[in-house]
């Protein structure tokens, strides 16, 4: 008698160790989660906001080239509808959408940075180099955040998807859902390679 | 208990699961210069401008030069190496790294979270261009880095000034886990009177061990100086046939001075733990 509750003493102090560090861990993560797509969609705003005073840059050196400027401006519209709520978070085709029009600006974007090379003077506005700066640096600082969204969102999906948390889960949070995450790499080739 | 002591091991190795480029170490130095780009006279007159600047302004920047970026692009490699050393202070994330890969010809200020707003990518790419790069292409890399680093210290100026370094007690959790440890040691002595033989202290030892080791987690929130907790308790209740005070006190002192060890080491450089976000700027020559 004495062997057995020593053995049920000692799972429940196993099970004990295991769960109760764990109890925290979707909500916490969930967080974490949020955090990520808010500096991500915070990135993709910024990017939007420089798309304007871009357009109207090359336009003054660049005017016939109609066809790209559209383009880089339909897409930027689709942009600027969409925000990365929690909501989106959760719908896989709400998040869906918010990705290919992101991916649009991308190569609209990166379309317009290739045929800016054809106009020399443009390239040596002070005005243009500047925004082609911050249109680089920003395009850098779209995939940092989304390798930390991506990263953050595997953390919380293997949380629900692996064994204890998983059993937490079902137990303290039934209404928790896997998250969508970006498909990695297409997007991160359609970033614009901007050279100097 | 080798399941425990697997759990123990997992724990241990979460945190070295995800996958980044081999760097270089920081050594206590601000330039780290793998690619053996400057002389020693060189080297110590821009330490001491970035220490006499850290010293000021609380702003961390270091100079890093690379044999290879190991097929990484420059900026990808820039703000993971920034992360991993940590550098520019935890709450300001005030670091800016000058990368310099020779090999490859590119070159990139990675600035930190907290110094974006002063340098911005855009002047981040004025210095690399009109400072930095017009030496590099005559392969005078001391001047151009000079340069490029007397313009970065100008243009950040002023963001944050230094305060009084704080002092980190790393005994400070030792300390606070005595009475935790203490109050189970008399709980534990006061509902479970002591069994004559071993075997009857078993289950006072484990419950007592068990709550000891979920209130210290509620506590703490860190499994390991729970587990640590449980098992201490644990041993103690069980082999603890003296006093519960004498067995606490000749335990506090060896058993926890290891931890105490190891704190802010002033002499040398270290990051602050500062984070980036993938702002700056790069260039090639």
């Amino acid at each position: 008698m004495k062997i057995i509750g020593i053995i049920i003493g000692l799972f429940l102090l196993i099970s004990a160790i295991v769960i109760l560090p764990r109890v925290n861990n979707v909500p916490k993560l969930d967080e974490e989660v949020k955090s990520y797509a808010a500096q991500l969609d915070n990135q993709y705003k910024r990017r939007a906001d420089l798309v304007p005073n871009l357009v109207a840059t090359v336009k003054g050196y660049a005017s016939h080239e109609k066809d790209v400027l559209t383009q880089v401006t339909e897409a930027r519209a689709k942009v600027g509808q969409m925000t990365l709520t929690p909501e989106v978070l959760n719908n896989p085709e709400a998040f869906k959408a918010y990705e290919q029009a992101q991916d649009g600006l991308s190569s609209a974007l990166s379309r317009l940075m290739v045929v800016v090379e054809n106009y020399p003077e443009l390239k040596a506005n002070e005005n243009f180099l500047n925004l082609q700066a911050q249109l680089e640096g920003t395009e850098n600082r779209i995939a940092v955040a989304r390798k930390d969204y991506i990263e953050a969102v595997k953390r919380y999906n293997l949380e629900l998807r692996t064994i204890p948390g998983k059993w937490v889960a079902a137990i303290l949070y039934p209404d928790a859902k896997v998250k969508q995450n970006f498909s990695a790499s297409p997007a991160d080739q359609a970033v614009p390679k901007v050279t100097f | 208990m080798p399941l425990l002591k697997s759990l123990l091991v997992l724990v241990l190795l979460i945190g070295g699961l995800y996958g980044e480029p081999k760097f270089p170490s920081l050594n206590n130095s601000r330039i780290v210069d793998e690619a053996s780009l400057f002389d020693s006279s060189q080297k110590s007159i821009l330490e001491q401008k970035l220490a006499a600047y850290e010293h000021n302004s609380s702003n961390q920047i270091v100079i890093v030069t690379l044999k290879s970026l190991d097929g990484y692009d420059i900026s990808d490699y820039g703000y993971q190496l920034g992360r991993h050393w940590g550098i520019g202070q935890t709450k300001k994330n005030n670091g800016v790294l000058l990368i310099i890969a020779p090999n490859e010809r590119k070159v990139r200020i990675e600035v930190g979270y907290g110094l974006e707003g002063a340098l911005n990518d855009a002047t981040a790419n004025t210095i690399i261009q009109k400072d930095i790069l017009p030496f590099f292409k005559t392969g005078n890399y001391y001047e151009g880095t000079s340069k490029g680093i007397d313009s970065i210290i100008k243009v950040t100026k002023g963001e944050y000034t230094s305060e009084p370094k704080e002092t980190i007690d790393d005994g400070s959790i030792f300390k606070f886990l005595m009475p935790v440890l203490f109050l189970f040691i008399m709980i534990s002595n006061i509902f479970f009177k002591k069994g004559t033989t071993r075997k009857s202290n078993i289950i006072p030892s484990l419950v007592s061990s068990g709550v000891a080791g979920i209130i210290s987690w509620i506590m703490f929130a860190i499994i390991p100086i729970s587990i640590a907790i449980a098992v201490i308790i644990f041993l103690i209740v069980l082999f603890g046939h003296l006093s519960p005070l004498s067995s606490y006190n000749s335990r506090s002192g060896g058993d926890f001075g290891g931890f105490s060890s190891g704190g802010g080491s002033f002499g040398g450089f270290s990051g602050g733990g500062g984070s980036f976000g993938g702002g700056g700027a790069s260039g090639s020559w």
